[in-house]
C-alpha cells in the first residue's frame, strides 16, 4: 500500500500510536496529512 | 473532509490500540458509524483505512520513522489481531 502522494487522515489515540507520530510517518513515506487527530476516552 | 478528496487519493490510518477500537474506527470511515452515536452514523463514507502497525503499511514506513514513533506502542498491542480486523473491514466481511 503506496502512501507517496497519498492525502492521509490520521487517527491516533492517547492509548495507541498518537496522531503526530502516524503523520510524521505518513509524511516521510511521502504522503501529505490533510487531518490528524489524537482521541482520549479516558 | 472525506467529501473535498477524491477517495482514491485519500487513506486512513488508524493508531487504536485494541482490536475492538480498530474495528469500531475502520468502520466508522467505511460503511457510517456502528453506534450510531456520532456524525458518521448511516454515512457510508467508502475510505481505504488501514492500522499504522500492519504489514502493509509498516512496509512502506522508514525504519528510523517506525522505530521512533511506532514500535515501541505495537510492542504493547495484538497487532496480526487488530490488522486482521481493519482487513476485513477494509475488504467488506468485517
Amino acid at each position: 500500500m503506496d502512501l507517496k502522494g497519498k492525502k492521509v487522515i490520521a487517527l491516533g489515540e492517547r492509548d495507541g500510536v498518537q496522531g503526530g507520530a502516524i503523520a510524521a510517518c505518513a509524511a516521510g513515506a511521502g504522503a501529505e496529512v490533510v487531518l490528524e487527530k489524537t482521541y482520549c476516552f479516558v | 473532509m472525506a467529501e473535498q478528496f477524491d477517495k482514491d487519493d485519500v487513506v486512513v490510518l488508524l493508531g487504536t490500540p485494541t482490536e475492538d477500537a480498530s474495528r469500531l474506527y475502520a468502520m466508522t470511515v467505511t460503511s457510517g458509524d456502528p453506534s450510531w452515536a456520532g456524525a458518521l452514523a448511516g454515512v457510508s463514507l467508502g475510505l481505504p483505512v488501514y492500522h499504522i502497525a500492519e504489514a502493509a503499511v509498516r512496509e512502506r514506513i522508514a525504519a528510523p520513522d517506525y522505530d521512533e514513533h511506532v514500535a515501541l506502542m505495537a510492542m504493547a498491542m495484538d497487532v496480526d489481531a487488530i490488522a486482521r480486523a481493519v482487513r476485513d473491514v477494509r475488504e467488506g466481511s468485517g
